[in-house]
């Protein structure tokens, strides 16, 4: 079995709050993603997910517990976690008075590459992207769309192993949510490992090879999108969510402070139909909890 | 610490912040156009009026003499003065500014004057803080007193006595401080402190467009998730500040420098032609009368010693605004600051406030008075290395802070 890359042991995180007392956005989560593999991270606003995503990009340190991405640790080594991943988000804007290629030469100097490499990354990148026609222009003129091809190359650029996607279709219209999955998959093609979050149920069962659901800061409940299905009897995804997260429990608890996205449009369902959730290739590098029981104890033993 | 980082930073922002027309404003605008033209627009005008208020022939009443034709004439005769119609309501008119004046005479002062028994008392009625009522005051005296001395000379020659009977000796003054020390004693206090101020303002704008503006536009957890070090980021964004607070002083003093050269030249001629060494302000002071310059060794040690003040202020700024959510808030945390600045600038400026070891430990007033000492061309050695210790010590400090502040998680993410 290969080695995961990412590892999360027992990782909390707690926020005071003058009002509001101790929150506890992420509460004992433990998972791991094997090299390769989209792990998603599937919750409703305010579940944690912005966090502990956060965490794992050493944005935030955490109160307890530990977690390792690339075999770095985040707390040790957090400079050297950065060089290795890829990070976007919504909060993630790009910097409207440098021209596209600037930002891109910003961020490759950051990660210690020389100009030759970064003007053949950016070169390869531009192709790919279809950048070339506005390359050189400033990105504060950019449309959404323009501006999210920079955003992607800005993660590429520095060619990390790991990439983290923190909802990354919130608030776009189909065509540029279609073309953010169809640039997830490509990571994993390219052999990347991949964790992101969202709250659109249609992505995880098209994208996803496991999928682990979180309510409150906890991780209720995690395996591949099939295993899902067969341990909670329901093919549909939002049924199993909703299974998972207890149906009385649809006001949710909103305890994430960061989360700073309040957009709770579900954008971009991309219509049901084309569910190509053949995940055959589960090869359950991560230790699933097993227990098929509903209400799930945290005793996640996470690694190996 | 990673300099290529620092220096890939600190590029990063000034190609930025030279984008940015906001910037340009404030570090190049302000300071070429603005305060030069706002200074010596003051100055000009507070010339001008000083000049019209005495260069005007006020309007000057009489009250009493009725009987005293001489006096009258005498007034009268004076090209210098107006002499208004009696009116009861004198002290009325001064104050509504128809008279600029008014001399309370006995009316047989002629006659007690020719008696030589007594002297008769003359009042000068003038308004208080109305310059112009002052200048006529001052008009009157010297009538009045030219006439007093045409009536000793008199008497004088009617007893045969010498002309310097009543003056036994004569009283001089004259100055012996070189052109420099006057100077500095004039304008030393203001050099310092339009610098500090100026260090000041031209960190604000960029401290608060690289913290608050860059958590308001979302880019800064885009830079915190690359793999720049923290410390190397705060240090890259610090220098970009730094830049824009030197800029600043630098372009003003520039600014200022040719401004003062030229208002000295337009002004020195009419100043001369008026004679106006009785005209007040900054620009008489320059133009006419004693020979002015400030030491320019002084003004370059100023400017060196701005330099540890400037990352003071820098480093400062930074951490506040940083602990702002946006530029708005920033703001309204950092606006209070300036009268914390000028407080101490001004106390400095004050006359008699003389630089000491206790005063030396005090941030910016330290700057401040030695930066008079400095202009005026003393240079206490021992002082100066102190201050520029102190400050130096205390910008490290502040440097510290802001790192530190960068690092706390509830700085940085506040929600």
């Amino acid at each position: 079995m290969q080695k995961a890359m990412i590892v999360a042991q027992n990782l909390s995180k707690i926020f005071h709050d003058k009002k509001r007392g101790e929150i506890r956005a992420v509460d004992d989560v433990s998972f791991s993603v094997g090299p390769g593999c989209i792990h998603g991270l599937l919750g409703a606003n305010g579940a944690g997910k912005t966090t502990a995503l956060r965490m794992l990009a050493t944005l935030l340190a955490p109160t307890s517990g530990t977690a390792s991405v690339a075999g770095f640790d985040v707390v040790r080594e957090p400079e050297k976690v950065r060089a290795n991943v890829g990070f976007m988000a919504t909060s993630t804007a790009l910097y409207g008075r440098l021209t596209a290629r600037e930002t891109l030469v910003y961020f490759g100097r950051l990660n210690g590459l020389a100009d030759a490499e970064i003007a053949a990354r950016i070169g390869r990148l531009s192709a790919e992207l279809g950048m070339d026609a506005f390359l050189d222009r400033r990105v504060d003129k950019f449309s959404t769309g323009m501006k999210q091809k920079v955003s992607i190359a800005r993660t590429l650029i520095h060619d990390p192993a790991v990439m983290i996607f923190d909802e990354p279709t919130i608030g776009l219209d189909v065509m540029a949510a279609r073309s953010i999955v169809r640039f997830i998959r490509g990571c994993r093609e390219r052999g990347k490992t991949v964790v992101y979050s969202t709250h659109v149920m249609s992505e995880v069962e098209k994208l996803c090879d496991r999928v682990g659901i979180v309510h409150g800061g906890k991780l209720l409940a995690e395996g591949s999108v099939p295993e899902l299905r067969e341990r909670y009897g329901e093919q549909d995804m939002e049924e199993i969510f909703m299974r998972v997260v207890g149906e009385g429990n649809d006001d949710a608890g909103n305890n994430d402070t960061t989360n700073n996205d309040a957009t709770n449009n579900g954008a971009a369902n991309n219509g049901g139909g084309n569910s190509d959730a053949e995940n055959d290739d589960a090869t359950s590098n991560s230790v699933a909890n097993n227990d098929a029981a509903n209400e799930v104890a945290n005793e996640r033993d996470g690694v190996r | 610490m990673n300099w290529r980082q620092i220096h890939t930073v600190y590029r990063k922002e000034l190609t930025d912040t030279l984008r940015d027309r906001r910037s340009l404003i404030s570090m190049f605008v302000v300071p070429i156009v603005l305060i030069p033209a706002l200074m010596f627009g003051m100055f000009a005008m507070t010339y001008k009026s000083v000049r019209k208020a005495y260069e005007e022939i006020p309007t000057v009443m009489l009250v009493g003499g009725a009987e005293s034709p001489r006096l009258r004439e005498e007034l009268a005769a004076n090209k210098r003065i107006k002499l208004a119609p009696y009116a009861d309501d004198y002290a009325t008119q001064i104050e509504n500014k128809q008279l600029r004046a008014a001399i309370e005479a006995p009316d047989d002062f002629d006659a007690i004057l020719a008696s030589g028994a007594k002297a008769p008392v003359v009042t000068i009625c003038s308004y208080a803080g109305d310059m112009r009522s002052g200048a006529a005051a001052d008009e009157v005296a010297r009538f009045l007193s030219a006439y007093l001395e045409k009536v000793v000379r008199r008497r004088l020659a009617e007893q045969e006595l010498p002309e310097n009977f009543h003056r036994p000796f004569l009283v001089r003054r004259k100055n012996v401080a070189p052109p420099e020390k006057v100077g500095g004693a004039q304008v030393g206090g203001l050099i310092p402190y339009l610098l500090i101020l100026l260090s000041f303002t031209g960190a604000m704008y960029s401290a608060l467009d690289l913290t608050a503006g860059e958590k308001e536009r979302g880019t800064m957890e885009t830079i915190l998730c690359s793999p720049v070090g923290r410390t190397e980021l705060v240090l890259g964004k610090f220098l970009m500040v730094l830049t824009a607070s030197l800029v600043t002083v630098v372009c003003s003093l520039a600014s200022l420098g040719a401004t003062a050269v030229v208002a000295v030249r337009m002004l020195a001629g009419e100043v001369a032609a008026a004679g106006g060494a009785a005209a007040g302000g900054g620009a008489a002071a320059a133009g006419g009368g004693l020979p002015m310059t400030v030491s320019l060794p002084g003004v370059l040690g100023v400017c060196a010693l701005v330099v540890p003040l400037a990352v003071l202020f820098s480093a400062v700024l930074f951490s506040v605004a940083l602990c702002a959510k946006n530029y708005k808030e920033a703001q309204s945390y950092v606006s209070p600051l300036i009268f914390v600045i000028i407080l101490p600038a001004a106390l400095a400026m004050l006359p008699g406030v003389e630089l000491n070891a206790t005063y030396a430990m005090v941030p910016l007033m330290n700057v401040a008075l030695v930066s008079k000492e400095m202009v005026s061309g003393n240079f206490p050695a021992g002082m100066i290395a102190l201050i520029f210790g102190s400050t130096c010590v205390y910008a490290a400090a502040a440097l510290a802070i802001a790192v530190r502040m960068f690092k706390k998680e509830s700085v940085i993410f506040r929600a």
